[in-house]
């Protein structure tokens, strides 16, 4: 996790939030940065996490959780950490008929499918075992990224529920936690991505932007990062609050400034 | 890089292939952990494959790409496991170029290839392959390989013309591989045929898989990728490229070129209509390709026409499913042709997606402008004119002034 993004977002491993969902968002820029923060964020406060990775593979996760100080190998052997890999598994649905519903079914299936069996996934494996072990202290959903999902062939309609469903589960059932990434596509147009992150900005209550600059590339000024708090509950008498920083993306960690207050300029 | 290298010595990457001994074991790729570590050696052996080596960033394994200028851009080379996803300029020349490049280096290297195409035969685009320029440093390493292998009575000394004696017995280029990383070529001459011979290659031409009968259960891909996928999945499970096979005592790459997916050619008709049936076909075949290739010692270019993708969200979908995406614009019949800012140059090209593998920060250039050019230059050592592709940065003085203010 970075302690600057921690001081921005005002929550330590200790006293977070529970019951909420996290949307992470990039455009024209990557935001890959944000799903590492989270995971070691959450693997240090001791929950339990799911986390279905379907973009990049376990051992690009575990390098760079071990920069940032968490090992998934071991957090994975404990039970702390279950790890979907999504490329692995569409090799072994792709490829090999399975019996039962495997969470990736959709890929085999020649209409759009649904998330169901990927539901089944999450909630078996965020289930409170009651065996008297070592407590985690909430169950947390991590999601990287949905924007596949929507180019493997499903419908926004399909994730927007598989995503409905999870926050029954994990947010009012278990009073867990779950962070989401969703590509924005920016000026192209696609109107799946923007139903889904539409759909999604609504039900959030804590956004995160991150997005190029405006004015192109720079060695020193990676992004800009949008930080959006909400209260979807409760009526909008209250304004939401949001703030803007420029960052910087290191080699083990990223470093937070002020728009135009870049270390490089001053 | 301590804790990596301490982390990285459990039983999952013995046998994992990283040259040096600073840089830990692990890779972006997984291997098959318990029978990987049931092989014969009980330490892990540092197996080096020729023409790779490790990133100097993270210690990720590299190929050449085939052109030295276009390995610097993307931080050293392809990362293996990875796929470069060209977008093709308007006519097909430069994409191909690159195509043929990135096959040449696998069979100067050694690596195995598998050629994929719906339009040309394999055996073809082999036979069209540039010759690689061996300079002296090589002939010097081909040579000394000649003179080992020799039999003893050979090794009789030249009393009279001992000055020829380091040169070999006879002109040949021996098909051995060169243990540099990223060679010149010359596009004027076709490979030596004795390369290609002695090269393993494995050829897919559609038409000629087309015509068995449809046994797979249908799952929303064209025929023909699913036919591809299973093509190359056989030949990582058979030859071992996945760790599968204990009994493979020389490491190799395979390095897979795939050309003009998407194409009408390969029955998707992505580039026809902009909200076909099979408009997800494509997608998932990059998906599953890219499981395969994460699971594998592979490396993969794809040249895809997105210029004729008539749905541009597709192509937003296929960058962010693909690794390296270069795209090449040509000069050939626009305006640019006549500008006078571009006059030494014959196409552009646009670095546009680098990934960010095994860690936060990526090895982004720090010039975004470069342009190709595909020129005849004298070599002044070998006395023949050559043809020659390489990338150059332009020196366009205001551009550069612009970009200082942000």
């Amino acid at each position: 996790m970075f302690p600057e993004l921690n001081n921005l977002l005002n929550t330590t491993p200790d006293k977070a939030e529970q019951g909420t969902l996290t949307l992470l968002c990039d455009s024209k820029t990557d935001g890959s940065f944000l799903v590492h923060h989270f995971l070691s964020f959450y693997l240090k406060a001791n929950c339990k996490v799911c986390f279905v990775a379907l973009i990049q593979s376990f051992s690009h996760y575990n390098i760079v959780g071990q920069k940032l100080g968490v090992n998934l190998t071991m957090a994975r052997e404990r039970g702390q950490l279950v790890f979907l890999e999504g490329l692995k598994s569409a090799v072994d649905v792709f490829f090999r008929a399975q019996e039962k519903p495997h969470p990736l079914q959709f890929l085999r299936e020649a209409n759009a499918g649904n998330l169901k069996p990927l539901f089944e996934f999450v909630r078996e494996a965020l289930k409170p075992v009651d065996s008297g072990e070592a407590g985690w202290t909430y169950p947390v959903l991590l999601v990287d990224d949905l924007s596949v999902l929507l180019s493997l062939g499903l419908g926004a309609v399909a994730v927007l529920d598989f995503i409905h469903y999870c926050r029954v589960t994990v947010c009012w059932e278990l009073k867990g936690n779950i962070v989401v990434l969703v590509h924005d596509s920016g000026d192209v147009e696609d109107e799946e991505n923007d139903i889904l992150l539409n759909g999604l900005s609504h039900q959030s209550h804590l956004i995160l932007r991150a997005e190029g600059l405006a004015t192109g590339f720079c060695r020193d000024v990676h992004g800009q990062l949008r930080i959006l708090w909400r209260r979807p509950s409760q009526s909008t008498s209250q304004r939401d609050q949001s703030l803007t920083y420029q960052y910087k993306i290191q080699d083990r960690s990223v470093s937070f400034f002020a728009k135009g207050m870049s270390p490089a300029v001053l | 890089m301590a804790a990596v290298a301490t982390c990285g010595g459990d039983a999952g990457s013995v046998g994992s292939a990283v040259a040096t001994a600073s840089k830990s074991n692990v890779t972006s790729f997984q291997r098959r952990g318990p029978r990987a570590s049931g092989t014969n050696d009980s330490s892990p052996r540092l197996v080096s494959i020729t023409g790779t080596r490790p990133s100097v960033r993270n210690g990720q394994l590299l190929v050449s790409t085939g052109l030295p200028a276009l390995d610097q851009l993307l931080g050293g080379g392809l990362a293996v496991g990875t796929v470069l996803l060209i977008e093709e300029d308007k006519y097909n020349i430069y994409s191909s170029l690159l195509f043929k490049y990135f096959l040449a280096e696998g069979i100067v290297s050694g690596h195995t290839l598998l050629v994929a195409s719906a339009n040309e035969d394999p055996a073809n685009i082999l036979q069209e392959l540039p010759a690689p320029l061996l300079d002296d440093n090589c002939k010097k390493e081909f040579d000394e390989d000649v003179y080992n292998h020799k039999t003893p009575e050979s090794n009789i000394k030249m009393k009279i013309a001992w000055r020829y004696q380091l040169l070999p017995k006879m002109e040949q280029i021996r098909p051995v591989s060169s243990s540099r990383f990223g060679h010149y070529y010359d596009t004027s001459k076709r490979i030596p045929q004795e390369l290609i011979e002695a090269s393993k290659w494995h050829g897919f031409f559609l038409p000629e898989k087309i015509s068995s009968t449809l046994k797979v259960e249908p799952c929303s891909l064209t025929y023909g990728y699913i036919k591809l996928l299973q093509f190359i999945q056989n030949i990582i499970y058979e030859e071992g490229f996945d760790g599968s096979n204990p009994q493979k005592k020389q490491k190799n790459i395979l390095r897979i070129g795939i050309q003009n997916l998407g194409s009408p050619l390969w029955g998707d008709d992505i580039c026809c209509t902009e909200n076909g049936d099979s408009s997800h076909s494509l997608t998932k075949f990059l998906y599953v390709l890219r499981g395969l290739l994460r699971t594998s010692l592979s490396a993969c270019i794809i040249t895809m026409p997105t210029h004729l993708i008539q749905n541009k969200a597709v192509i937003a979908h296929v960058t962010n499913l693909s690794d390296i995406v270069v795209g090449l614009e040509s000069f050939i019949g626009s305006e640019r042709e006549t500008n006078p800012l571009y006059k030494d140059y014959h196409g552009l090209i646009h670095i546009r997606q680098i990934p960010r593998l095994n860690n936060l920060v990526c090895d982004e250039s720090d010039v975004k402008d470069l342009a190709l050019t595909a020129c005849k230059a004298k070599n002044i050592l070998s006395h023949h004119v050559q043809r020659k592709f390489s990338i150059k940065e332009p020196h366009f003085k205001e551009l550069h002034t612009l970009k200082k203010i942000y």
